[in-house]
């Protein structure tokens, strides 16, 4: 019984998997592989690997800690079972209340970022100064730069925390624009009533 | 003279509250900005009081028509400044073309927002720890390897006393005071006045200002006067018996 103790206890990469496990219970968002290779002070591989161990550990359904691939890192949250609970004694002060205008707004700096607040008043046809602020003020979006020239506008793209929102593992992970809507449909009506304008 | 049932049309924006008539006039005088008003809310509230009965007749909706197509030229405007002349010049089908791109992309991030919307509900279950992350060590400062032999020799070199430097070559060489003193106190036992600047003209910087202490050392004493007619202005030394006689002569005149 002993020696399979000093076993389990020995092997390093469960070792490494705990020295892991600490560091995402202290992180206050997603930390990559990087981070905790650093943190570690050991082998990005073997990171991976005692990710692999951790993610075994903390699946959804084995743990009430779910460890979770999101916003390019490894963090860890609460199991959906345990949602209710949550519900019944947390807030979730950054997607209460989204209106459909900052959403919109969000999804054109997520799909289009960076971008400045003319270029998304130019796709929505109105000013959206109001949500931008909303989306800032919520940690959504941050300032990215600004336009080339001089007296150019203030660019915005999004944050890890919407990616965390969200539950994405990058922005890669956004649906392909040209998935969404039904752009040839309007094209050929809108086309239909310019022929018949110009005849 | 009755006013138009278009104009007391009320409105209900995120950007304005009040009737159409005064919109306008706010527009106009540019203290709204035509991009932030909702069109597509002020055709709205037309078209419900349009469909109240008696409320407006067919010239109302002709002069809705013109006033609303004003407004989205203006915003039309604010919004696309640059595109406005490009767009002018497009053929129906190449305009229809490009409302169509612009549309699409619109409709696109439309749906994009919807498939957020849809996301929210079904990441809602996820919780997830929100708030500062611990302060970061302070920054090490890190020094390169270093050979211990050049370091025991940097100390060698910083314990070995310093040379003595020779400073003699800077040392100011000051004429004496009395110098000046008995200069000053012959030049006034031959003449009534002199002139200062004059007298120091051609001495190095550090003798004329020996001088000048000279001059404040006779005043002190009250042995002569001075006078100057403006800052800067020449200084004029005098006796003390010729400056009296010169003040006695000015109030007599």
């Amino acid at each position: 019984m002993d020696s399979t103790l000093r076993l389990i206890v020995s092997n390093p990469v469960d070792r490494l998997a705990r020295t892991i496990e600490a560091l995402l219970v202290v992180a206050a968002a997603p930390l990559s592989v990087a981070d905790l290779a650093d943190a570690a002070e050991d082998d990005p591989e073997r990171i991976e690997t005692a990710l692999g161990l951790l993610r075994e550990r903390y699946a959804e359904g084995r743990s009430g800690i779910v460890l979770e691939h999101v916003a390019g890192g490894y963090a860890f949250r609460a199991a959906r079972e345990s949602a209710d609970a949550c519900a019944r004694i947390f807030e979730r002060p950054v997607e209460r209340g989204l209106s459909q205008a900052a959403l919109e707004t969000l999804a054109i700096v997520a799909y289009v970022g960076p971008c400045s607040r003319p270029e998304i008043a130019r796709i929505r046809g109105v000013a959206a100064d109001s949500a931008v602020a909303s989306l800032i003020e919520r940690g959504l979006i941050v300032e990215a730069g600004r336009e080339h020239g001089p007296g150019g506008a203030v660019r915005y793209r999004t944050t890890p925390l919407f990616e965390r929102v969200f539950g994405l593992e990058s922005l890669a992970a956004l649906p392909r624009l040209d998935d969404l809507g039904e752009a040839d449909d309007l094209r050929r009506r809108l086309l239909d009533v310019a022929s018949a304008k110009a005849s | 003279m009755s006013t138009s049932p278009v104009r007391e049309l009320e409105l209900d924006l995120d950007a304005f509250e009040g009737p159409f008539d005064l919109l306008l006039t706010l527009l106009l005088e540019e203290a709204l900005e035509p991009r932030e008003i909702d069109v597509a809310g002020i055709v709205l509230a037309f078209l419900e009081r349009l469909s109240e009965p008696d409320e407006l007749d067919l010239e109302s909706c002709g002069e809705f028509l013109v006033l609303i197509s004003a407004l989205l030229e203006l915003k039309a405007r604010a919004l696309f400044p640059e595109e406005a002349a490009e767009l002018d010049a497009l053929e129906p089908e190449e305009a229809a073309e490009e409302l169509a791109r612009r549309l699409a992309e619109y409709r696109r991030m439309k749906e994009a927002a919807a498939w957020l919307l849809e996301r929210l509900g079904t990441e809602g279950n996820r919780w997830f720890r929100l708030g500062p992350a611990p302060l970061a060590p302070p920054a090490e400062r890190r020094l390169a390897a270093q050979d211990p032999a050049a370091l025991a020799s940097a100390v060698r070199g910083l314990a070995a006393p310093a040379p003595n430097v020779s400073l003699s070559h800077m040392a100011l060489r000051f004429p004496p005071v009395s110098q000046f003193l008995e200069r000053f106190r012959r030049l006034l036992s031959r003449r009534t006045r002199f002139d200062f600047d004059s007298e120091v003209e051609g001495l190095s910087r550090v003798e004329q200002a020996v001088a000048f202490l000279a001059l404040l050392e006779l005043r002190k004493a009250g042995e002569i006067a001075l006078s100057q007619a403006a800052p800067f202005a020449p200084i004029r030394v005098s006796t003390v018996e010729n400056e009296r006689i010169s003040a006695w002569t000015a109030r007599s005149a």
